[in-house]
């Protein structure tokens, strides 16, 4: 039992720590081309719950695109948008949100993004949890422990829209700054349920427990991508964009959990 | 040969500053300052980042005493093991926190369980989170300023009559109180700035857990001004405090 | 009174000490540095553990008692006066130690310092006092525990010639009114023969001569002795009113009658010098080189070298007519009157 637990844990600050790169850490950008060797790169921005799928995704691309590489930098969709803004040079921009894509269309920075995926929220409950937690409304009971997403980012204002059309008041006891830092909660057991979407839960690999709820419906988050106008590299952008959007593309994110747009 | 990098350094420190002045949006600070959830993020920063010194002192003074005056077997370990904060990342300090005094963790399970005390998601936490990562900052103060005061001194105490405890009172800690103080100012300004450790051991809670420098990082989500309006706070809070006590510890 | 036998066993150094004193009296403990006065006055204190030994003070023993409970006094060498609190904090802090009450610790302390004539000074911080008001607070603070054993170390050392000399006479009088065993440290002879009514004189750790200033002075036994009090001594072997040095060096008359091992001491003073071998009797005489020459007081001193190396004063006047020069040989007389046998 003790070394179940303690195998738990590890893998929990494992997962914490690649929830931590990808939210906090917005490392600089390399430049598109490396003339010298004559090998091309494509820099894609994209939210943090798009880790795991468009990892996958940028290793497809790579095999099919010889002498490409595919630089990703995952993190909080608005913080994203905001390097975009400042100029980052990406390529390709994959947010969580239509507004924080919005936030680049406005300035310039991309014109007519696609929806490429949808995510619809889930309960999370720890895995051995008694079954205090069935239902959206047990979220409410005061004596439940929930962590949801700062209203600031989208999974946050998910989780209020939802809430709101189930008519629930939810008093959490924390409102996490990034969609993984919620589910690192309840993975270390520290707290008994969060909003988070499904690819979360699924990418956390049978360290939660996720209960659908069909409030859910009524806050299904829009991925919007899109090519963006200063992309150093505009050719690889919408050929990768592309590649997101093929069937192939769709399935491996409906693998991880998203639903088509 | 020195002046021109040392200019370059003093730009490198001054001008993220002058970033921060430039940008901020004068017309509507005042209206922005008002709001109550500034307030009880400025109450919450100022009332945590205190305790969490006093909880320093209270704990760091007598440890840097032991460091500085007890040969014992492993002192030089425990001296590394001291300073880990300061090189830790915050967040992984957080994450320690959590696994050592969450509701499942080594120590928490127990506190918890007997008393049913957990400490994630509390202003606790914060204190907790925040002198963890600033304590090292007065030990490390402290423990100089102990192993600079004469120890003749507290042989003339104990000639006097004066116990262990009231030579360490009345004669020690008045003879490092400048060492004392200018560590409680670190520490102090260490804890307000906290961010990695409190938001991973902490949470975030608008009143309870959001200290400013979380209330920072989520305004620039999605209101950047907010941000501005915010470290501007901060910062002045800090210039006012460290410029007030430095002049009277720090000399 | 205090019985002591304090043993203290460092790497490479022991000290071994037996000290008997009555109340009332004043022991001075005299040596060169490094001879172990300091660690004897923080064994008294209790601030160094003793290896072996014991002491007992009015016949109670405390050997086994740390600094804090033992009814000591110590003035320290640089006073260690505690620097964040003012003159009459610092003397009242023995008395608050012992229990009194704030005021009353206040109140007694207010007194000793005006024993001290230092009531005007009592709000003042300790660095801002001069070195001689620093040393009567330091004895103030000390007096004020009412302790039955006073330790001095060094007591005068840090102050200037001027005002060693007034601070030196006020000492003199609060030791005099003190009616506990007060035990002196130092390395200057003229505070020693000044202060106590006994001399304890330490070399290496261990007591080489023990007596009265006065006797001491008289019948030094070693040459850090001879050298403090001022004289020249020699070891030789008596056989009625001559002692012979060794190696038959030189046989001096004596005014003393001994026989078998002496000490001989007589003065630099004592000492005439001739260019050419002086004539009549060929004792108390010998022959020397001339090692150095140096104004001493209003003499010049010459300091000679050979077979029974001396000091020897002569006046300014004496010098300029031999005219004397490093390396010169010269002949020396001493008076047999002025020499000065005893038992070694």
């Amino acid at each position: 039992m003790r070394s179940h637990r303690a195998t738990l844990r590890i893998a929990s600050i494992a997962g914490l720590a690649a929830a931590l790169a990808a939210g906090c850490g917005n490392k600089g950008v390399e430049k598109g081309t490396d003339t010298k060797s004559g090998t091309r790169t494509v820099v894609v921005f994209a939210a943090a719950s798009l880790t795991e799928s468009f990892t996958a995704l940028g290793r497809t691309f790579e095999a099919s695109h010889p002498g490409v590489k595919v630089k990703f930098n995952f993190g909080g969709s608005s913080a994203l948008a905001q390097q975009i803004d400042q100029g980052a040079p990406a390529d390709v921009f994959a947010a969580a949100s239509p507004a924080t894509m919005k936030q680049v269309t406005d300035a310039g920075g991309a014109s007519a993004p696609r929806v490429f995926a949808r995510n619809r929220l889930e309960i999370a409950v720890p895995k051995g949890a008694s079954g205090k937690v069935t239902s959206l409304r047990d979220l409410a009971n005061p004596k439940t422990k929930v962590v949801l997403c700062a209203p600031q980012v989208p999974c946050g204002a998910a989780a209020l829209k939802a809430l709101k059309a189930a008519g629930l008041t939810v008093r959490p006891v924390s409102q996490e700054q990034d969609v993984k830092a919620a589910l690192t909660k309840v993975r270390l057991n520290e707290a008994d349920a969060a909003l988070v979407y499904r690819t979360d839960v699924k990418a956390a690999a049978g360290q939660v427990r996720g209960i659908d709820f069909p409030e859910a419906a009524q806050a299904i988050n829009d991925y919007p991508i899109a090519a963006l106008t200063k992309a150093p590299q505009p050719g690889l952008a919408g050929e990768f964009v592309q590649s997101v959007l093929s069937p192939q593309g769709q399935a491996t994110l409906q693998q991880a959990g998203f639903e088509k747009p | 040969m020195l002046v021109l990098p040392a200019l370059i350094g003093l730009a490198f420190l001054v001008l993220p500053l002058l970033g921060l002045l430039v940008r901020a949006p004068w017309s509507t600070l005042g209206t922005r300052l008002a709001r109550p959830e500034i307030l009880d993020a400025l109450r919450l920063s100022l009332l945590s980042a205190t305790l969490a010194t006093l909880l320093c002192l209270l704990l760091g003074v007598p440890l840097a005493w032991v460091l500085a005056r007890i040969d014992f077997p492993g002192r030089r370990l425990v001296r590394a093991l001291v300073t880990v904060p300061l090189v830790l990342p915050p967040v992984v300090g957080g994450v320690a926190l959590l696994l050592a005094l969450g509701r499942n963790g080594l120590v928490g399970h127990w506190l918890d369980r007997w008393f049913g005390l957990t400490l994630p998601f509390t202003t606790a936490g914060v204190v907790l989170a925040e002198a963890f990562v600033a304590l090292p900052f007065l030990v490390i103060s402290v423990e100089g300023a102990v192993r600079a005061a004469d120890l003749r001194y507290e042989d003339a105490a104990a000639t006097l009559g004066a116990s262990r405890w009231t030579t360490f009172r009345r004669v020690t800690l008045p003879l490092i109180a400048p060492g004392v103080g200018a560590g409680a100012v670190l520490c102090w300004a260490r804890a307000l700035g906290e961010f990695g450790a409190t938001i991973t051991f902490a949470g975030n809670l608008p009143g309870r857990t959001q200290t400013m420098p979380l209330a920072v990082y989520l305004a620039l989500e999605n209101d950047p001004q907010a941000a501005i309006v915010l470290s501007l706070v901060l910062l002045a809070v800090s210039v006012v405090v460290l410029a007030g006590l430095r002049g009277r510890w720090v000399s | 009174m205090i019985d002591a036998r304090l043993v203290v066993r460092r790497a490479a150094f022991t000290l071994d000490l037996a000290l008997t004193a009555a109340p009332g009296e004043v022991v001075a403990l005299l040596g060169p540095n490094g001879a172990g006065k300091t660690t004897a006055l923080r064994a008294l204190a209790g601030l160094t553990p003793l290896s072996e030994g014991h002491l007992h003070v009015d016949g109670e023993p405390w050997h086994d008692r740390p600094a804090e409970r033992r009814a000591v006094g110590v003035v320290f060498q640089d006073y260690l006066l505690f620097p964040h609190l003012s003159a009459l904090e610092n003397v009242a802090f023995g008395p608050r130690c012992q229990g009194v009450g704030r005021r009353e610790a206040r109140r007694l302390a207010a007194e000793w310092l005006e024993r001290v004539g230092l009531s005007d000074q009592a709000a003042r911080r300790p660095r801002t006092l001069s070195g001689g008001q620093a040393q009567r607070v330091a004895l103030a603070r000390a007096l004020a525990v009412r302790p039955r054993l006073l330790l001095l170390d060094e007591p005068l050392s840090a102050l200037d010639a001027h005002t060693r000399l007034t601070v030196r006479a006020g000492l003199r009088r609060h030791l005099a009114a003190f009616d506990g065993v007060a035990v002196l440290v130092t390395h200057d002879a003229l505070d020693a023969m000044a202060l106590a009514d006994r001399l304890v004189v330490i070399e290496n750790g261990a007591v080489v001569q023990e007596g009265t200033p006065a006797h001491v002075a008289r019948h030094p036994r070693t040459d850090y002795v001879a050298r403090l009090v001022g004289l020249n001594l020699y070891r030789g072997t008596a056989g009625g009113h001559s002692v012979v040095l060794p190696g038959d060096a030189v046989t001096f008359n004596t005014a003393e009658a001994l026989d078998g091992e002496v000490f001989l001491a007589f003065p630099p003073s004592a000492v005439a010098l001739f260019r050419t071998r002086p004539d009549g009797s060929p004792r108390n005489l010998w022959e020397a080189t001339v090692g150095g020459i140096e104004p001493h007081a209003d003499q010049i001193r010459v300091h000679l070298e050979g077979p029974v190396p001396a000091a020897a004063d002569v006046t300014p006047a004496a010098l300029a007519e031999l005219r004397l020069a490093e390396g010169d040989r010269v002949w020396a007389a001493v008076k047999a009157t002025e020499t000065h046998a005893y038992p070694a």
